[in-house]
C-alpha cells in the first residue's frame, strides 16, 4: 500500500470532471423541483442529450454545436414531459419514469450509426503560467470550459432564485401553487419554462459525458447518473451551493475509491458506494428546515 | 410435466420441418449487451455475420441483444427454439443455468454456451485462452512503461480476470523486473464513465500503460488525453484509437469456431465438448502492433505470440510462486487447465489482495 | 380555446374507454415507427399484441405472461394502497431486492437439508419481513421527523442495489461456483424453490399476486382501512377529523407495500431468477409504479395493467426475435404506450370544453382545488 502516490491536486481536478455531468443535471432538476414539479425522467433526458450532442458534434465537427444540440435534445424531451404533466395533468411520478424508458429507447435508436466514432472534444484550458502553478493551477486554471460553465450556471441559478423577481415567482409557484395562481401568476407557464430549463441542463450533462468525460457514444452510457442527480438535489435540500458540494461529494466518492484502489488499498467498494445515499438520508432527517417545496409532485389544475 | 412434453413435441415437429431440404439451418444468438457496445457483444455479432457470409442461403441467423441474465434469458432461448432454431449460441457466463435448463426441454436443439462449465449431451461450452493474449500485452507493456507502473482495470474478481492479470504480470516482469501493477476493480463489464474514471485514477497515480478487462473504449479515450500513455484494445480491436494510445489489442475472433460448429451441426457430426481455443485456433487474435512500439519490442512480442501459437510455450511455465511465496509450479512445469479455470490467487510479486 | 373542467366524479365511460384509446394511439404511432425502420407495421403490431395470446405457440407464451406479470401485479397492489392515501413509496425496487436477499439467505442457510414444509414458509416470512423493514425506514423517518418518503425510499433503492452486489460477491456467493459472483441456484433446490409447475409458469408468486388482488379488493371496498385510505387521499383534514391516525396510516401503507414487494422479490429469486446475482433486479419495482397508475390504483385494473405490460414485454421479445427489430425500438414503443395511457387519462377526470379565448374574471378566484391524484 502506497498512498503517497495519490496527488491531492490531481484528485480534486478529476473529481471536478467526474462531478460535472451530475452537477449539470442536478442544477436543472433543482430549478424544476423548486417550481413544484418532480421530474424523475432525468436519466432519459441526460441520455438523449448525450446522443443528440454527439451527433451534432460529429456532423459539424464542433464540440460547441454539440453542446447546443445536447441542450436542445434534453429540452425537447422535457417539453414532452411538460405537455403531459402540465397540459394533460398526468401524474408526475409515473410520467417521469415513462420518460426515462422512452429516452433510453430513443437514444439507442438515434445513436445506432454513431458507435465507435470519435467526436471532436473540448481541450482543457491552458493559461500558461497560471495553469502551471503548483496545486491550484491544475484545479482552478486547467479545466475544460464546460466545468467553468457548469459553475457559472450554478451561480446563475443561485442569483436568479435569490434576487430576481422571476425567481421569486418560481419559488412561490413551487411552495403553494394555489396561492400563486390566486395572485395572478400563470403556474403552468412558469412550470413549463422550468421543466424546459431542467431538460436543457440534463441534456448538457449528458453531452458532457459523450463529448468530454468518456468521450464517445455508447448505448446506456449514462449508467444511472440521472438518478444520482436526483439524489443530489435532495442532499442539497434544494439550495444551489449545497448542490455544488453534493455533486463534488458524490463524484468524489467514485474518484476517491478508484484512487484508493489504484494506491493498493483494499476498499469495500459496495459499502463505500452506498455511503453518499445514506448521508443524503441523514441530511434529509437533520435539516428539517430545508424541507421540500410545498407543492412538489402535486398536479395543479386551475378551475375557472 | 405434461407441458414439457408438449414443448419438446413442438420443437421436434419444427426440427423435423426445418430438416426438410429447402429450409435453411436456423441459428440463434443470445447477446448480453447491445451490439453497439464496441467490445464483447460486438465481436459475437461479427462472428454471426461471418456465419451468414460463409453459408449464404443455407443458414438463417436470428439474434436478440441486451438479454438480462435470468428468467428473461430462459424465455428468449425457448422462443428461439420454438421458432425453429436448430442451434443456439448463448454468449455470456450468466446464461449458464438457463442454457442447461432450456437444453433439457429441447433435446434436439444444440446449445453452445460461452465461458461456462456446465455441459450436457446437447450443450457444449467454449471459451478463449485470453491469457495467451495477455502474455503478449504484458510483454509489450513491461517494455513501454517509463514509470514502471502498469495500471490494470479489472471487472470482477473472477478466475478469468485474475488469470489475465497473472499472465500479463509474469510477462511484464520477465522483461522489466522493476515493473509494478496497480489493479482497480470497477465491478462492471461495461460502464464507460466508470472505466474512463478508473483509467484517469491510474494515470494520475503514475501509470503510463493501462490494461483493461472491461469492454468499452472509454479507457482509450481517457488515455488519449495524455501524452505517453498507452492502452490495449480489449475483446475488439478498438482500431479507432490507433496508433496511440492503443498500441495493440486482443481480439476475440469467434468466427472460425462458429462456422466450424455450425458446419458440424449441419453435417450431423456435432458432439458435446468443452473447447478452449487460444492463439493456435485463431480464437485469440493479437491486433496490429502499431509503430508507437519500438521495432525490436514488436519483433519479440510477435515471436512470443508465435511460440504460443505453435504450442511450444505455455504462458504459465514454472518456476512460479503464489503471492504468499508458496510454490505453485516447479521449474519447467506448466499449469493444468483445471487450476487455471478456478484461479483465485495472485502470483508472487503482485501487491494487494483479491477482493472477496 | 380548449379548456379543462374538472368532473365532479370520474367518468365511468372514459375509465373504460381510455385504455383502449391509448392502445389504439400507440398502435398508430408505433406502426409509423416500425414502418420508418423498414418493417411491416401490421405484422409488427400483430406480433406484439396478438401472437403471445393467440398464435401457434401461445400455449408456451401464456405461461410466460404469468411469470412476467406476477411480480408487477404483486408490487403494484401494495403500492396502490399508499398511492390512494397520498403516501408515495417509489422505492419498491429496493424493498424487492431486500426481500429477495432475506428470503434467499434463509433458503441458503438450510442448504442442503430437505424439508420443504419448513424451509419455504420460513423463506416467505423472511422475504416479507425484509421488504417490510426496508419500507419502515422511510415510514418511521416520515412519522418521526417529517422527512419526505418519496426521496428516502428512492435513496434506499441505491443502498439496496449496492447491498445486493456485496451479497452476490461476498456472503451469499456459491462456494462451488468457481469464484464467479452469484449464489447457489435456489430453483434447483427442492425445498426452497417457489415453482409449482415450471412449464405452466406457475409459481407461488402468481398465487400470491392473485390473493393480493382479491384481498385488496375486499379491503378497499369493505374494510375500515380501505375507507380510511380513500378518505385520506381525498381530504387529509376530513380524515383527521373522523379519527384516522395519519402516522399509523403511513406505517400501514408503507409496510404493506414493502412486504408485498419483498414477497415478490423472494418468489422471483427462488423461482424464475433462481439465484442472487449482481443484476438480479431488472426494474420491476419501478415498472410496478407505472402498472399501478395504468390500473387506476384499482385492484382489478392493476391486474389488467400488469397483464398488458407483460404482453408488451413478451410480444416485444417475439418481435425482436422474429422481425429483428432492435431492442431500442421496443423500449421506445413501451414508452409511447405509457405516455398515451397517461395522456388520455385526462379525459377520465376532466371534461374538455371549447371556449373563446378571453379574459374573463375567474368565477372563484381564491380557492383553486388541487387534483392530488
Amino acid at each position: 500500500m502506497d498512498l503517497s502516490t495519490i496527488n491531492p491536486a490531481l484528485l480534486v481536478a478529476s473529481l471536478m470532471v467526474a462531478a460535472t455531468p451530475i452537477l449539470l443535471a442536478a442544477i436543472g432538476e433543482l430549478v424544476v423541483e423548486r417550481s413544484g414539479v418532480l421530474n424523475l425522467g432525468v436519466e432519459g433526458m441526460m441520455i438523449t442529450g448525450a446522443v443528440c450532442g454527439f451527433i451534432a458534434a460529429v456532423w459539424t465537427q464542433n464540440p460547441w454545436v454539440g453542446f447546443v444540440g445536447a441542450a436542445l435534445g434534453g429540452a425537447v424531451l422535457a417539453l414532452l414531459f411538460a405537455l403531459l404533466t402540465q397540459v394533460l395533468l398526468s401524474n408526475q411520478v409515473a410520467t417521469g419514469l415513462a420518460l426515462t424508458l422512452f429516452g433510453l429507447g430513443l437514444s439507442a435508436l438515434l445513436g445506432q450509426g454513431y458507435i465507435g466514432i470519435r467526436a471532436p472534444t473540448l481541450p482543457r484550458v491552458d493559461l500558461g503560467p497560471l495553469t502551471d502553478l503548483p496545486v491550484v493551477g491544475r484545479i482552478l486554471f486547467g479545466q475544460d470550459p464546460m466545468v467553468y460553465l457548469s459553475l457559472l450556471i450554478v451561480a446563475g441559478v443561485w442569483a436568479f432564485l435569490k434576487f430576481s423577481r422571476a425567481g421569486l415567482v418560481l419559488r412561490a409557484v413551487g411552495e403553494n401553487h394555489g396561492a400563486a395562481h390566486a395572485l395572478g401568476y400563470n403556474v403552468r407557464i412558469v412550470r413549463t419554462c422550468a421543466i424546459a430549463f431542467g431538460g436543457a441542463c440534463a441534456g448538457l450533462g449528458g453531452g458532457y459525458l459523450s463529448l468530454v468525460r468518456v468521450p464517445q457514444w455508447t448505448e446506456g452510457m449514462t449508467a444511472g447518473a440521472g438518478w444520482i442527480a436526483l439524489a443530489i438535489v435532495v442532499f442539497a435540500s434544494w439550495k444551489p451551493w449545497r448542490l455544488l458540494l453534493g455533486a463534488y461529494l458524490f463524484g468524489g466518492v467514485t474518484v476517491l475509491q478508484l484512487n484508493l484502489q489504484a494506491g493498493g488499498l483494499a476498499v469495500p467498494v459496495e459499502y463505500l458506494s452506498m455511503s453518499p445515499y445514506l448521508v443524503t438520508i441523514l441530511v434529509l432527517v437533520v435539516m428539517s428546515a430545508g424541507r421540500a417545496p410545498g407543492s412538489l409532485g402535486r398536479t395543479f389544475h386551475a378551475s375557472s | 410435466m405434461k407441458l414439457k412434453h408438449l414443448l419438446a413435441g413442438a420443437a421436434m415437429m419444427f426440427a423435423g420441418a426445418a430438416g426438410a431440404q429447402d429450409d435453411p439451418f436456423k441459428v440463434g444468438f443470445v447477446y448480453v449487451g447491445p451490439i453497439g457496445d464496441g467490445g464483447w457483444t460486438y465481436e459475437h455479432n461479427e462472428a454471426r455475420l461471418a456465419v451468414e457470409e460463409e453459408f449464404g442461403d443455407s443458414v438463417e441467423t436470428v439474434y436478440q441483444e441486451s438479454v438480462p441474465e435470468g428468467p428473461d434469458a430462459v424465455r428468449v432461448m425457448q422462443q428461439m427454439a420454438l421458432n425453429g432454431a436448430d442451434m443456439i449460441f448463448t454468449t455470456s457466463f450468466g446464461y449458464m443455468d438457463q442454457t442447461v435448463e432450456v437444453a433439457e426441454q429441447f433435446p434436439d436443439v444444440l446449445f453452445e454456451h460461452a465461458t461456462g462449465y456446465k455441459r450436457a449431451d446437447n450443450v457444449s461450452t467454449y471459451s478463449a485462452r485470453f491469457y495467451e493474449g495477455r502474455a503478449v500485452q504484458g510483454h509489450i507493456a513491461g517494455q513501454l512503461t517509463e514509470s514502471n507502473i502498469v495500471g490494470y482495470i479489472g471487472s470482477f474478481p473472477i478466475p478469468e480476470v485474475i488469470r489475465g492479470i497473472n499472465s500479463a504480470y509474469l510477462h511484464a516482469k520477465e522483461v522489466n523486473p522493476e515493473v509494478e501493477f496497480r489493479i482497480v476493480w470497477v465491478y462492471t463489464w461495461f460502464d464507460p464513465a466508470q472505466e474512463a474514471e478508473a483509467a484517469r485514477a491510474l494515470i494520475d497515480q503514475g501509470a503510463d500503460v493501462i490494461l483493461q478487462h472491461t469492454d468499452s473504449t472509454a479507457p482509450q479515450a481517457a488515455a488519449a488525453e495524455q501524452e505517453g500513455v498507452y492502452t490495449f484494445g480489449q475483446a475488439s480491436d478498438m482500431a479507432e484509437f490507433k496508433p496511440a494510445p492503443r498500441v495493440s489489442s486482443i481480439i476475440d475472433n469467434w468466427a472460425p469456431y462458429y462456422i466450424e460448429r455450425v458446419q458440424a451441426a449441419m453435417d450431423g457430426t456435432w458432439e458435446s465438448q468443452d473447447y478452449w481455443g487460444g492463439i493456435d485456433s485463431g480464437m485469440v487474435e493479437i491486433g496490429e502492433i502499431t509503430d508507437a512500439v519500438p521495432a525490436e519490442v514488436r519483433e519479440s512480442a510477435l515471436a512470443l505470440k508465435e511460440s504460443m501459437g505453435s504450442g511450444e510455450y505455455h504462458p504459465f511455465t514454472g518456476p512460479i510462486n503464489r503471492q504468499d511465496g508458496s510454490v505453485w509450479l516447479e521449474e519447467g512445469e506448466t499449469a493444468d487447465d483445471e487450476t487455471l479455470l478456478g484461479m483465485n490467487f495472485y502470483v508472487e510479486g503482485i501487491e494487494g489482495d483479491i477482493p472477496q | 380555446m380548449l379548456k379543462l373542467e374538472r368532473r365532479p366524479q370520474a367518468s365511468t365511460a372514459w375509465t373504460y374507454a381510455t385504455p383502449l384509446l391509448a392502445v389504439l394511439l400507440t398502435m398508430i404511432a408505433g406502426g409509423l415507427l416500425f414502418a420508418a425502420l423498414g418493417k411491416d407495421p401490421f405484422v409488427a403490431i400483430r406480433t406484439i399484441f396478438w401472437d403471445p395470446l393467440f398464435s401457434e405457440f401461445s400455449s408456451f407464451y401464456r405461461p410466460q405472461l404469468l411469470v412476467k406479470g406476477a411480480p408487477l401485479v404483486l408490487i403494484a397492489i401494495g403500492l396502490s394502497f399508499g398511492f390512494r392515501a397520498g403516501i408515495w413509496n417509489i422505492g419498491a425496487e429496493g424493498q424487492y431486492i431486500v426481500g429477495a436477499l432475506c428470503g434467499a439467505a434463509v433458503g441458503l442457510a438450510f442448504y442442503p437439508m430437505e424439508a420443504r414444509w419448513l424451509i419455504l414458509p420460513l423463506m416467505v416470512i423472511a422475504g416479507a419481513l425484509g421488504g417490510l423493514l426496508w419500507a419502515m425506514i422511510p415510514g418511521l423517518l416520515k412519522v418521526r421527523f417529517g422527512t419526505n418518503e418519496i426521496l428516502v425510499s428512492l435513496m434506499l433503492v441505491y443502498v439496496a442495489e449496492n447491498l445486493l452486489a456485496a451479497m452476490a460477491l461476498g456472503p451469499l456467493r456459491n462456494p462451488e461456483g468457481m469464484g464467479f459472483p452469484g449464489s447457489r441456484n435456489l430453483s434447483q433446490y427442492e425445498s426452497a424453490t417457489t415453482w409449482i409447475d415450471r412449464s405452466a409458469g406457475m409459481h407461488w408468486g402468481v398465487v400470491a399476486a392473485l390473493i393480493a388482488v382479491i384481498g385488496a379488493y375486499v379491503i378497499m371496498a369493505r374494510h375500515i382501512l380501505g375507507f380510511q385510505i380513500r378518505l385520506t387521499g381525498q381530504s387529509p383534514r376530513a380524515a383527521a377529523f373522523s379519527g384516522v391516525n395519519p402516522a399509523r396510516l403511513v406505517l400501514v401503507c408503507l409496510g404493506t407495500s414493502g412486504a408485498l414487494a419483498g414477497l415478490a422479490g423472494m418468489f422471483e429469486v427462488a423461482g424464475p431468477a433462481g439465484q442472487v446475482s449482481i443484476d438480479f433486479n431488472v426494474g420491476y419495482g419501478f415498472t410496478a409504479i407505472i402498472v399501478a397508475f395504468l390500473g387506476r390504483l384499482h385492484p382489478v385494473g392493476i391486474l389488467l395493467a400488469g397483464g398488458l405490460m407483460a404482453l408488451t414485454y413478451i410480444g416485444g421479445e417475439i418481435a425482436q426475435n422474429q422481425l429483428q427489430l432492435p431492442a431500442a425500438a421496443i423500449q421506445l414503443f413501451q414508452g409511447m404506450l405509457l405516455f398515451f395511457l397517461l395522456a388520455v387519462d385526462v379525459l377520465t377526470h376532466y371534461r374538455v370544453r371549447f371556449q373563446r379565448a378571453e379574459h374573463r374574471p375567474a368565477a372563484k378566484p381564491a380557492a383553486a382545488p388541487e387534483a392530488a391524484e
